[in-house]
């Protein structure tokens, strides 16, 4: 029983490391390409979560209500972008913290206002509804797995759009040079709105996903946001590879933090106390490894920018 | 000239925010010194993190961290002083403000130097999301730990007491605010004018050519760091016994956020900026309040079209750009 609870431990460990990956794969590409901090990220997040159980409600399809999370959350980012992203670049990071920060009041007040403040629920489909036997002999959510998968599939895309194609290529040259493409005829105001859009949309995914196991409410974006910073500065700010292990090795910290720590304190306590004295120091780990990983290299695993 | 209108309006908003209140409390107009010792209040704590940002170029968005230490150093001495346990076993609760200020000051400037040592290592955007997260692990915290409210925050009965004053009456807890936030002014003007707040600022300026010059960036930002989060720390002990409640809300992000705001609403680095801020941040909130439900909306909207359109802040509008001379 006990290897089983371990393994469940760990899945749910690579469920949210996945899940992190989509957030900070978005944020690390936007910083590294257009040098912002964008704090609306998190916004991003939830209005993919209420376009999706909105339109699943409306339609009663799940997948439907997937589609509908990511063209809503691409479109909400592309306006952002046109409308006030666009003015920030230039700007130093105080104006961008600033101004995103300001998004995110506007963001939240509006879901607010549109959707009012009881949270929605949204169903996980039929099709992945129930559980595989895991080795150990517990039982483990399909859903769940899906979301891995899902995390899995988007990292490679990722890569393959990245290293494989035009646009691919447009975006590390923009990382690299951003006054050399726009000389080269490259149409950069076009390419921003194109990154911009595409982070949004992997942050719009995984409010969808992760509506389906909780409940999608205002504010909902907010503690993933941060946990996504903590993962783009461990892995490196503006690599994606930095965002993909930063996010696994956060994932699972936490979870597996929660689960043996009180049980490490039981061993040396009693167990109510150990549950406290555990459980609050769990919530205090990753935070404690990136302070131990920027001790050691203050750049982060893999760093980018020079 | 302009630095000479500067002073007038500084005089002119020291004033403005004496004389409302002792208007209003003899207008019998309690609400309105409340309202008084809030922009007080959040004013030193804005003044504190201007000590970092605004001199030092030090983008911390972590602010809300000592602002919730100074609140937990208040509610924490008085329920001992209630309860007569000690702390820790050996250290007596005390209900005596001037004591508090000084636990508070040594907590979040114990805590500030860590924090810092960590993240100073660090700049840019690192900083930022540095100083974020830390605050965070605060929060999580103080959210997960029982022993003082947790998630519900402590409450403190009755205010905490300073010698010879009745601070159960508002006006004269106003004062004591009024002061301490006199003092933290004060205390930027003088650090602004040193040798020390000049070698600050070249580092923001240029890093390269401080440190060329034999002054090593890193110890004065992190002194500097360190006594800007034992001045917000001192602002969260009063916002303690302002509310007479100290709950993680204090700890949270939005904190921070929100005292970055009032910063920039004012004007990054100018010595009433936070002030200004303060005002119109409060102010605002309560306005707006009124009117909508929906007040943090355009609250939004209206921080969106500072941030783009009024570069400078409120007192760079009123006073001109700041001028270095």
């Amino acid at each position: 029983m006990q290897t089983a609870l371990f393994i469940e431990q760990l899945l749910n460990g690579l469920q949210l490391g996945v899940m992190l990956f989509l957030m900070a794969a978005g944020l690390t590409l936007i910083f590294g390409v257009m040098g912002l901090i964008n704090l609306t990220h998190g916004s991003l997040y939830m209005v993919g979560a209420f376009a999706c159980a909105a339109v699943a409600a409306w339609t009663g399809s799940f997948w439907l209500g997937l589609i509908a999370s990511l063209a809503a959350a691409a479109a909400a980012g592309a306006v952002v972008e046109l409308l006030v992203i666009r003015r920030l670049y230039g700007r130093d990071h105080l104006d961008q913290v600033l101004a995103t920060f300001a998004l995110i009041l506007v963001f939240s007040e509006g879901t607010r206002w549109l959707f009012g403040s009881f949270p929605l629920y949204l169903d996980i489909p039929p099709l992945l509804s129930g559980a595989v036997s895991l080795p150990g002999g517990a039982q483990y959510p399909l859903y769940r797995l899906a979301i891995i998968a899902v995390g899995v599939l988007v990292a490679v895309g990722l890569w393959l759009l990245i290293s494989r194609t035009r646009l691919g290529m447009r975006i590390r040259a923009g990382e690299s040079d951003r006054e050399m493409i726009g000389a080269l005829g490259v149409d950069v105001a076009t390419l921003y709105t194109l990154v911009f859009a595409l982070g949004a949309a992997l942050a719009g995914l995984a409010g969808a996903m992760v509506g389906a196991i909780q409940s999608v409410q205002v504010g909902m974006g907010e503690p993933v946001l941060i946990l996504a910073f903590v993962v783009i500065v461990i892995g490196g700010i503006g690599s994606i590879k930095g965002a993909l292990v930063g996010a696994l090795l956060v994932g699972l910290v936490d979870t597996m933090g929660r689960f043996l720590l009180p049980q490490a304190f039981g061993l040396v306590m009693n167990a109510s106390q150990a549950g406290l004295v555990g459980g609050a120091i769990a919530s205090m780990l990753i935070y404690l490894l990136m302070a131990v990983i920027l001790a050691v290299r203050p750049r982060g695993l893999f760093a980018a920018q020079g | 000239m302009a630095m000479r209108r500067e002073h007038l309006v500084n005089a002119a908003i020291a004033l403005l925010l004496l004389a409302v209140p002792l208007w209003a409390s003899w207008a019998g107009q309690n609400f309105y010194v409340t309202l008084a010792t809030r922009i007080a209040i959040l004013a030193l704590a804005a003044v504190g993190l201007n000590i970092a940002l605004g001199l030092g170029g030090l983008v911390s968005f972590g602010h809300a961290a000592f602002f919730g230490i100074g609140g937990y150093v208040a509610g924490i001495l008085a329920s001992h002083a209630v309860s007569g346990a000690p702390l820790l076993g050996f250290l007596p609760g005390t209900k005596l403000m001037p004591v508090i200020w000084i636990v508070a000051i040594l907590a979040s400037g114990f805590v500030a130097a860590a924090i810092g040592a960590i993240s100073l290592r660090t700049g840019g955007v690192y900083f930022i999301m540095i100083t974020l997260a830390f605050a965070q692990m605060i929060f999580y915290f103080a959210l997960s730990w029982p022993a003082y409210g947790g998630e519900d925050g402590l409450s403190i009965m009755l205010r905490n007491a300073f010698p010879g004053v009745n601070t159960l009456r508002p006006l004269p807890f106003f004062l004591i605010c009024y002061t301490l936030l006199s003092l933290g002014l004060l205390l930027f003007a003088l650090i602004r004018g040193s040798r020390f707040g000049a070698a600050l600022q070249a580092a923001r300026q240029n890093e390269v050519r401080t440190a060329s010059v034999g002054i090593a960036p890193f110890r004065i930002r992190l002194v500097a760091f360190t006594i800007s989060g034992m001045v917000t720390g001192v602002a969260g002990a009063l916002f303690a016994d302002l509310n007479r409640f100290v709950s993680p809300s204090m700890l949270s992000w939005h904190m921070s956020g929100e005292l970055i705001v009032l910063i920039v609403l004012g004007g990054v680095g100018r010595l009433y900026g936070p002030v200004v801020g303060a005002a119109l941040y409060v102010v605002l909130e309560y306005w707006l309040g009124g009117i909508t439900e929906r007040w943090q909306f355009f609250l939004g909207l209206v921080l969106l079209g500072v941030v783009l359109f009024a570069r400078g802040g409120i007192v760079g509008l009123l006073a001109g750009r700041a001028r270095h001379d």
